[in-house]
């Protein structure tokens, strides 16, 4: 079977019902997107399909095929340089860090979508677990990086 | 002024064998290691390693798991040393070399706010005598005084004005004999340590780049999915591996001691699915039977026992609330709490007949050193354990080390082959060490103007100590529980000076796995205070804050926060329309905390905390910035205590198997956190947990001041509130 991650087209070789997510960290060895529930409940594992913010837990190999682009926190861009990535640098938003790649991706779906968001469509948009408690920062972040863009 | 302390390399050793006894294991003093940590380059010494190219290594024996300790330690021995900032780095010593090390970095253990006030007096003379030592060589280079040579940002300067930089004497410096004494800077001479710093581990965290321990990949590498008895204390009674051998991937079906199973596979998905799928019959152990019922029946009891562990006492309570006024008389309960970090228990292990090593996350890599070791078979010397920035630890990975354990007992049936075992979400909320569940009367006794004559506060419940390192009880007493509510001593004293005062503790220990969660005692010791002080005040008629202020005289650094929360949010100034008010303060771990907040609350019981003004005085605030988010999060990790937070039991076994059944604060519920970071300056208090305590009176008071409604038991979702 065949994927798109990140603009490459891909071989995996894992079971049909494999979720997406251990298909990007234990088959492609992509491990920024990152495991924290397993049932859609925390948003750790937010990756981009077609530009979608998705949690890939919660997608199989079977739902997904070679045209839809999936793009994960390794393919957000080549240098750090997406505008959440410089706004996060800027206001040191991680604490232990771990739910950040998810919490990145959510945003930067977001901003996609809206590009100028106001504090109710953050809090709409942004449901991923932040168990650090970096919530303010987040939404600090966002409004920061709608600036940058 | 500089202050002058002797270097003593003793009275360090025992200060800190303490910590490396009580993990139950000897510390073997072998004889003066000259090894070199794993830079692997020359060091100037324990702490300093400079590279040619100016780069200035610190190492950091306490562990970060989104405290902003690294960058804190790092600025402090940054500060001694008189480096350029852009040009540090760190790294972390492993276990193994401090043992081989006479523990030369001191205690890796990462609990209680620990992290930079307990290490921060050796970290800064470790950071002055590397830089003494750098300025010696370059004065013999130059055959100058080295008293005559200056230094700024990494360049020596000579008496004629010759520079030279630390990377071109680093290797020099680390030849000579460290300084016997020290000259520690005077905080006045500061320039690194008060600053908002960025932090130095945020890049890795927004490009995926940082490796945590469970994304740890090692060339061979088999993984592990683990079950282990649901109830405390059953063990394994059966289990067909047969079953599932012959699913994809699957290795190995293998039983983990007595009470665990695990499927080895070539991907943890694999072994996870093949694990769902293995038959297992468990034994009863001593949880079966027991659930919550039962439980408040056991600490209910306790709430009138005539024995009791009495914490602080002063004057007769019993006398003075038998000849008040007005008695006032309350229970309050707080359930059991889970740390839910967001990256589950998990670590990787190799073994061999000679040697073990494990790459984990753990808040104590001493401790996970001698779990390794025992589950090894193996002496200390022959194991390690390399250290992995952790995905939230909030004391989760500060006692206990059974994921360490595991892994070894999983890679020893498989010697020569890495092992990574990772724990489900659902595997790692069934083996919680949970905030232990206590319940509180109190009584208190108002004369006839309304003051506090006499008070006692009488807990029931679960002792920490007791269920994790009885050792460390006191004849039977656990001090832990006492937490804020000491009479003295520096790290948490009562702020009121209450005449007839008795508290104690009734012990009643259900068979549930306890352990340190963030905040510890100081969480639920601050919401049975600060809640019925403020059903005092309201009885006697009183303002809260002004009832408060009256027994706060002697108290002048927990008057000074409170006070400071109370300008912040406005207290002589009616509130906006719709608006109520709560406060209250607390001291724990060596800092002074207050917090006050703004709610709404419909008819309905739905409610909405619009914001919360909350203040430290931490003595020394190293990184003001850094502690802000620490003040922030707290309230993230409190809150979700006070609206959501509640494990139940259910024939031993948790119930609570997820987020969806566990939910905890999202952005949507997270109020604005005003935070006022005010050092009052001659100590060092801790900042990662200090402010959690303040997070549930100051709501609930807020919310009895809109309704009249006292929540006396949590989480507020049992009391028919909701989030808006
Ligand atoms: S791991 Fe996918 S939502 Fe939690
Ligand atoms: S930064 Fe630690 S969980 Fe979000």
């Amino acid at each position: 079977m065949k994927l798109m991650v990140n603009g490459s087209v891909r071989d995996v070789d894992a079971e049909p019902d494999t979720p997406l997510l251990w298909v990007l960290r234990e088959q492609l060895g992509m491990t920024g997107t990152k495991f924290g529930c397993g049932i859609a409940a925390c948003g750790a594992c937010t990756v981009h399909l077609d530009g979608m913010p998705v949690r890939s837990c919660s997608v199989q190999l079977q739902d997904l095929d070679e045209t839809q682009e999936i793009v994960t926190i390794e393919g957000l861009s080549p240098d750090r340089s997406h505008p959440i990535q410089q706004a996060w640098v800027e206001l040191d938003v991680p604490q232990c860090g771990y739910c950040q790649s998810g919490q990145i991706m959510a945003a930067a779906a977001l901003l996609a979508e809206t590009p100028d968001p106001t504090d109710d469509d953050i809090i709409a948009a942004m449901t991923n677990i932040c168990r650090c408690g970096t919530y303010n920062r987040i939404k600090a972040g966002i409004k920061r990086a709608a600036e940058l863009s | 002024m500089t202050i002058q302390t002797k270097l003593s390399r003793r009275s360090f050793l025992v200060a800190s064998a303490a910590g490396g006894l009580s993990l139950g294991f000897t510390l073997p003093f072998a004889g003066q290691a000259a090894a070199q940590a794993a830079g692997q380059l020359p060091e100037v010494n324990a702490w300093v390693v400079i590279r040619p190219d100016d780069t200035v290594v610190i190492r950091i024996g306490r562990q970060e798991m989104g405290q902003g300790t690294l960058t804190g330690l790092a600025q402090i021995v940054a500060e001694e040393l008189d480096c350029d900032w852009d040009k540090v780095t760190t790294e972390y010593p492993t276990p193994g070399e401090n043992v081989a090390r006479e523990r030369v970095w001191g205690d890796f253990g990462t609990a209680g706010s620990r992290g930079i006030r307990a290490s921060q007096q050796y970290m800064r003379e470790g950071g002055a005598a590397a830089r003494m030592m750098l300025v010696q060589a370059a004065a013999n280079r130059w055959d100058v005084d080295a008293t005559k040579c200056t230094v700024a940002n990494s360049v020596i300067t000579g008496p004629d004005g010759q520079t030279i930089s630390f990377g071109e004497v680093a290797e020099d410096a680390g030849k000579l004999d460290p300084p016997s004494e020290v000259a520690l800077k005077d905080p006045s001479e500061w320039k690194l340590i008060g600053q908002p710093v960025k932090r130095l581990d945020t890049v890795g965290k927004v490009d995926g780049s940082q490796v945590y321990s469970i994304d740890h990949v090692m060339e061979g590498m088999l993984n592990a999915a683990i079950r282990r008895a649901p109830v405390l204390g059953a063990k394994v009674a059966s289990f067909d591996a047969e079953a599932v051998s012959a699913m994809p991937g699957v290795k190995h079906v293998l039983q983990v001691g007595d009470d665990a199973i695990a499927v080895v596979a070539d991907t943890w998905w694999r072994a996870k699915t093949a694990l769902e799928a293995v038959p297992v019959e468990w034994t009863d152990g001593e949880g079966t039977g027991f659930d919550m019922p039962r439980i408040y029946a056991m600490l209910e009891d306790g709430l009138t026992a005539e024995e009791a562990f009495v914490g602080n006492q002063q004057g007769d309570a019993k006398a003075a609330i038998e000849g008040a006024a007005q008695v006032v008389e309350a229970t309050y309960h707080v359930p059991y709490q889970h740390h839910a970090t967001m990256e589950p228990m998990n670590a990787t292990a190799i073994w061999t007949p000679e040697r073990c090593e494990v790459w984990t996350a753990t808040q104590n890599a001493e401790a996970a050193l001698a779990a390794a070791s025992t589950a090894a078979d193996l002496p200390i010397e022959a194991c390690d354990i390399h250290r992995i920035n952790l995905g939230g630890g909030f004391g989760r990975r500060a006692t206990m080390q059974d994921f360490v354990t595991q892994a070894v007992l999983i890679a020893k049936q498989i010697p020569g082959t890495p092992i990574k075992m990772i724990w489900s979400r659902e595997e790692d909320m069934l083996h919680g060490t949970l905030h232990p569940i206590t319940m509180c009367k109190m009584t208190g006794g108002l004369d006839a103007e309304g003051n506090l004559a006499g008070l006692h506060m009488r807990i029931s419940g679960q002792s920490i100590l007791a269920g994790v390192r009885p050792e460390g009880l006191r004849e039977g007493m656990d001090p832990i529980m006492f937490q804020g509510l000491n009479h003295d001593g520096d790290e948490g004293r009562l702020g009121y000076t209450i005449p007839n005062l008795l508290v104690d503790h009734a012990m009643r220990n259900p068979p549930v796995m306890p352990g340190f969660w963030r905040g510890v005692c100081n969480n639920q010791n601050a919401f049975y205070l600060e809640s019925f002080i403020d059903e005092l005040a309201h009885a006697a008629g009183r303002d809260p804050l002004e009832f408060r202020r009256a027994l706060m005289a002697d108290h002048p650094k927990h008057l000074a926060v409170l006070n400071a929360v109370a300008d912040g949010i406005g207290w002589d100034t009616p509130a906006p329309e719709g608006m109520y008010r709560g406060l209250c303060q607390h001291m724990g771990y060596g800092s002074y905390v207050a917090a006050a907040a703004e709610v709404s609350v419909d008819d309905n019981g739905r409610f909405k905390i619009h914001r919360i003004v909350a203040a430290t005085d931490c003595g020394t605030a190293v990184n003001p910035q850094q502690i802000a988010a620490q003040i922030e999060g707290s309230f993230s990790f409190g809150l979700s205590a006070s609206i959501y937070g509640e494990i139940t039991i259910t024939d031993g076994k948790v119930n609570e198997e997820n987020f969806d059944t566990y939910p905890v604060v999202t952005m949507h519920e997270m109020p604005a956190v005003e935070s006022i970071v005010m050092p009052s300056g001659g100590f060092w208090g801790g900042v990662g947990e200090p402010t959690i305590f303040a997070a549930t009176p100051a709501v609930v008071n807020a919310i009895f001041a809109a309704t009249g409604k006292r929540i006396r038991n949590l989480p507020l979702s049992n009391n028919g509130m909701s989030h808006v």
